[in-house]
């Protein structure tokens, strides 16, 4: 099975409107599987080597990991890469709004501080 | 997908109504798990008592030690279970959506079994809680429960309704796998399986924030 998902129809509408993509298939979702665990490998190995959790690189790196985790999921597995704006929109809208939400409460709550001893 | 044209009801956009609908309520569930882990991380560090997530805490009134409680090799090892749930369940929508193409050798055999991977998919999610019933009853048994303190509480809710999902998820893959050993799946039930998946692989993304942001930050 080289690609079996590629060249595919979506969806075909009442009134004949089709929405044709291409989305991968086991070539792409072994790599993905393998970078997702490379990924989860890193997270757990820099989270035991003491002098990384003491520095500064320590958040970043693991926020950073876990980020990319997220969309690699959500781009190839969820096929957001290669469906309809749509649902894209449907799903980063929330998405950002509730993040936006996050951050607005870690700051309210003093676990975010603006500049230099806020 | 396939390129078999199915008989699903399609809004004036051309777009499944159904999917549309899915991508909707993930985008809602997205506000439902932000808004847990914001109270995680708000309360994090604010309990007067222990048992602590990552530091040793010594009872006053008994004199106990409790050790950091979060077992990271075990949600280690879950977080991959549920990772690998999602290559089954991506396989398993590529097997029911190429159903009927001729499959030329084992290779093709295997990776078009969508019974196969609707099982695996299935294993891996029980596979999954089994390590988080492990992970709660070794919390309760040293001490913490969602009435201890402030980290028990926002811990066991958010982890316990990311559970209850899994739960469903679990439930519904195995719903699918009794139709497709019942009737057989095929590409008219691609949209049907693409739904599930979509949820499945959205319950995999919630814990992989849950993973970093709970078990790896301190």
């Amino acid at each position: 099975m080289d690609h079996p998902n590629e060249a595919a129809v979506v969806a075909a509408g009442e009134h004949g409107a089709e929405t044709e993509h291409t989305g991968p298939g086991w070539s792409v979702y072994w790599k993905v599987a393998v970078i997702l665990t490379i990924l989860t490998i890193g997270e757990v190995w820099v989270y035991y080597i003491p002098a990384f959790v003491a520095s500064r690189l320590f958040l970043p790196t693991l926020l950073s990991m876990s980020a990319l985790k997220f969309v690699i999921v959500v781009m190839f597995y969820m096929h957001l890469k290669y469906d309809h704006k749509l649902f894209r929109t449907l799903f980063t809208g929330p998405l950002i709004v509730a993040t936006s939400i996050l951050f607005a409460l870690l700051f309210l709550f003093g676990h975010l501080r603006l500049g230099h001893g806020g | 997908m396939s390129t078999a044209t199915v008989s699903h009801h399609y809004s004036s956009t051309g777009l499944a109504n159904r999917k549309i609908a899915i991508w909707a309520f993930i985008g809602s569930e997205c506000m439902l798990f932000v808004s847990l882990i914001s109270t995680y991380l708000i309360y994090k560090d604010r309990s007067v008592v222990g048992p602590y997530p990552h530091t040793p805490w010594t009872d006053p009134s008994t004199g106990h030690v409790y050790h950091a409680i979060l077992n990271i090799p075990v949600t280690s090892a879950s977080t991959f279970i549920l990772l690998m749930s999602s290559l089954a369940m991506v396989l398993a929508l590529s097997a029911v959506e190429n159903k009927g193409k001729p499959q030329r050798n084992l290779g093709e055999r295997i990776l078009g079994n969508s019974k196969l991977w609707l099982f695996m998919t299935a294993l891996l999610g029980l596979g999954f809680l089994g390590c988080q019933a492990y992970e709660f009853t070794s919390f309760v048994n040293e001490g913490l429960t969602i009435k201890t303190n402030l980290f028990g509480s926002t811990f066991f809710t958010l982890t316990g309704f990311h559970g209850a999902h899994v739960t469903a998820g679990v439930i519904w893959i195995l719903s699918m796998l009794f139709i497709d050993m019942k009737r057989g799946l095929g590409p008219s039930d691609a949209l049907n399986v693409d739904i599930m998946a979509l949820y499945w692989h959205f319950v995999d993304v919630v814990w992989v924030a849950i993973f970093t942001l709970v078990y790896l930050i301190r």
